[in-house]
């Protein structure tokens, strides 16, 4: 590229991130660090009955004996988990209903484009607003009851409805899964709880939007989402955080149960705080547990991700095929720009008879960023005429990122069919010419090849979130030719 | 309208062109011909701003403005156009999406109304007929999946959804059949007026059967070593290239 298209480039580059801003609002945050005393003050908080508190602590003793993992193939700095408060709560957050909400919280919420107030929300999209460690709002609840649908804070499901939260907590995502997901259900604070009755089809798209403001907080929301017999739902979560010189940890869990021919479709739009452009300081490390089990027959579950932000990205949205015909399917688009790291995929065990499932997995490197793809699909003994399809294609913009591919395939039973496809390329120099000798800019050019590559994917999200994933891919692209 | 004047151009380091010389006036149509290696395509992406093709000597002048140093997009912008060779493919990006985005760069250059979706297919779909074409492929991905002929006419397509003044058609009766040929040929004989120019590089005089050049240039190693009118083409099918070399 020549000078001045250089100069264009530098400027967009310093660009800041759109969402990082800080709320200036009166929290209640508690004192870094972790002990088992922090654990009784988040469940005391919480007004948590007293099975929950202990669950959380047999997780907090297991947590001690654990080793942080570093197989994974990113770098960070060491985190000292004595240095993070674990839970932090605007001030004034108990409400009976939104028009008590602090003005400052509304209007955070609506300088990132998700207004609470139900008569300007998008259509047919409830949200639940997760502030820090706890949740602010969730918008149209009375319209979801009336169809028997629950949709709350975890926070609430918890103290209403804890024979559901007991039943499947840590059904999918056992205490002891990992090191992150321990960490989380020590010290998990809120997230989204969603339970769709036998038979009902949720009326709306369900949303959560995460957002991470006070300094030094870690952000370990949990969100389970149970589908019964015959239900279907679609859920998408969106995340943003201010620009901190500090990385901050987000390690969530979130569970998914889908019974006989339930279909959960799960979303994510991921942009939390990516850090500096230039020199890395600060950013998410955004560690993130995420398991749904089609348990019944003929079920299905299909996790959806674009993720453009966070420091350091590292999760594996899975699919355990236990219900006999279940589907499992997954679509990444995975962006990493500047100094951003990624290593992320799925997993797809298939147990039942007949299932099936699809990886679809897009990944793009700009700037200096690192890119992971990871995923293994398992094929037990028992699941007779299983099927997979795996793709997974990487995209370099520019010689100073890296793609890695990493898939692991495992057949226990010789009835599977498995199909893997996967492919490298640079943006070509000549598909940028072909679109500059039509006019195009360069930047434009980019960004319609990206979109282009990333279709399949972006074809699977609701669509007012297509739309936002486009916008999102070419902010999170600008300055990324250079 | 196209000024080229004592042009050398590098690509990586080594010397392609040394010394062109060229005036194409408004509604004129030149022919450059010339052997593979001899320089033919390096001229068209010197002229349309290709990257690694550097401009050592010489100038380029459009529309009595040097460009030489303006981006390619900057010359597309201001009526500068190149049928391609090898016609770029980008893969899941729709053909109507990418041809409005470049109809409404233009139309935003030149401070025109940009086209919603539903007029550009009005728009574009009065264009389709000129060059024979099945409203199929506007729903395909550019140029995904095109036979050689059908690239070919998705160039000319965007030709004539662009209305540049220059047009330079690179290669274009290359891979063609004969119909194709016809339809283009076509396409160029409708477009050509007294306000527009064509620059036609070309290996054969195939396509100088269909259309009239009022200028045909000799290009070897780099340098054009005859001009003269229609009639050199059809001496240089007689007697081959090597007559010309000494």
């Amino acid at each position: 590229m020549n000078q001045s298209k250089n100069a264009v480039i530098d400027q967009r580059v310093k660009e800041d991130y759109k969402y990082g801003f800080v709320t200036d609002i009166e929290s209640d945050t508690l004192a870094p660090g972790i002990s088992e005393k922090t654990i009784h003050f988040i469940s005391e908080k919480k007004k948590e009955p007293s099975w929950l508190l202990a669950w959380r602590l047999k997780a907090y003793r297991k947590w001690l004996e654990m080793k942080e993992p570093n197989w994974q193939n990113v770098k960070y700095a060491n985190i000292d988990y004595q240095d993070i408060s674990y839970f932090s709560a605007p001030k004034k957050n108990e409400l009976k209903s939104l028009d008590e909400l602090d003005p400052e919280l509304l209007n955070t919420y609506n300088k990132l484009g998700i207004p609470l107030d139900e008569q300007k929300m998008m259509n047919g999209i409830a949200v639940d607003a997760v502030f820090d460690s706890v949740s602010i709002a969730t918008t149209f609840r009375e319209e979801l009851k009336s169809h028997g649908v629950i949709f709350c804070s975890f926070s609430e499901a918890a103290v209403d409805y804890p024979e559901i939260v007991k039943k499947y907590l840590g059904s999918v995502i056992p205490h002891t899964d990992n090191y992150f997901a321990c960490l989380n259900s020590a010290v998990f604070t809120d997230g989204s709880f969603v339970f769709i009755p036998k038979g009902v089809k949720c009326p709306m798209e369900l949303s959560t939007y995460f957002r991470i403001n006070e300094a030094k907080t870690g952000q370990f929301e949990r969100t389970l989402i149970i589908a019964e017999e015959g239900s279907s739902v679609s859920y998408l979560e969106g995340c943003t955080a201010p620009m901190r010189d500090e990385n901050q940890l987000h390690a969530a869990v979130v569970e998914l149960v889908a019974l006989d021919n339930a279909t959960i479709k799960y979303s994510t739009v991921q942009n939390w705080y990516p850090g500096n452009p230039e020199t890395g300081e600060g950013g998410i490390y955004n560690f993130v547990t995420k398991r749904g089990l089609c348990s019944g027959k003929n079920s299905r579950i299909s996790w959806t991700q674009v993720e453009t932000g966070s420091a350091v990205t590292w999760k594996y949205p899975s699919c355990i095929l236990k219900g006999d015909n279940s589907v499992g399917e997954f679509y990444s688009v995975a962006l990493t720009n500047n100094l951003q790291q990624a290593d992320t995929g799925t997993k797809m065990i298939h147990i039942g008879k007949n299932t099936k499932s699809t990886i679809i997995s897009k990944g793009i490197s700009a700037g200096k960023g690192q890119q992971t793809y990871r995923g293994e699909v398992k094929i037990m003994k028992s699941a007779d005429n299983a099927r997979n399809f795996s793709q997974c294609d990487s995209i370099l913009i520019g010689d100073r990122c890296g793609a890695h591919t990493f898939p692991y395939i495992d057949v226990r039973n010789q009835s599977a069919t498995m199909e893997h496809e996967a492919s490298t390329s640079k943006i070509g120099e000549d598909q940028l010419f072909y679109c500059n000798q039509r006019g195009i800019d360069t930047e434009d050019a980019v960004s319609m090849i990206v979109n282009g590559f990333c279709k399949e994917v972006f074809n699977e999200l609701p669509m007012e979130f297509a739309m936002e994933a486009t916008k999102l891919m070419e902010v999170s692209l600008e300055g990324s030719v250079g | 309208m196209l000024e080229v004047k004592n042009l050398h151009v590098e690509v990586e380091g080594k010397q392609i062109l040394n010394g062109i010389d060229l005036n194409v006036k408004p509604g004129e149509m030149h022919a450059i011909m010339g052997l593979n290696g001899s320089g033919k395509s390096t001229l068209s992406n010197a002229i349309t701003g290709r990257e690694n093709y550097s401009v050592t000597k010489g100038d380029i002048i459009y529309k009595n403005e040097s460009i030489v140093e303006m981006e390619p997009n900057e010359r597309a912008l201001a009526g500068i156009f190149m049928s391609f060779q090898y016609p770029t493919v980008i893969p899941g990006v729709n053909n109507t999406y990418f041809l409005r985005a470049a109809v409404n760069a233009k139309r935003k250059y030149n401070k025109q109304k940009e086209y919603d979706a539903a007029s550009f297919l009005k728009f574009v779909k009065s264009k389709l007929k000129e060059v024979e074409m099945d409203s199929k492929y506007l729903k395909r991905a550019v140029n995904e999946g095109f036979s050689g002929g059908e690239k070919k006419r998705n160039e000319m397509l965007q030709l004539l959804c662009l209305e540049p003044e220059l047009a330079i058609m690179d290669e274009t009766d290359s891979g063609l059949d004969i119909d194709a040929l016809k339809i283009i040929s076509k396409g160029i004989n409708n477009y050509k007026n007294k306000d527009r120019s064509f620059l036609v590089i070309t290996h054969y005089q195939r396509l100088l059967k269909y259309i009239e050049p009022d200028v045909v240039h000799v290009l070897i190693d780099g340098k054009i070593i005859k001009s003269g009118g229609k009639e050199l083409a059809l001496e240089l099918e007689e007697k081959g290239y090597s007559w010309l070399e000494s």
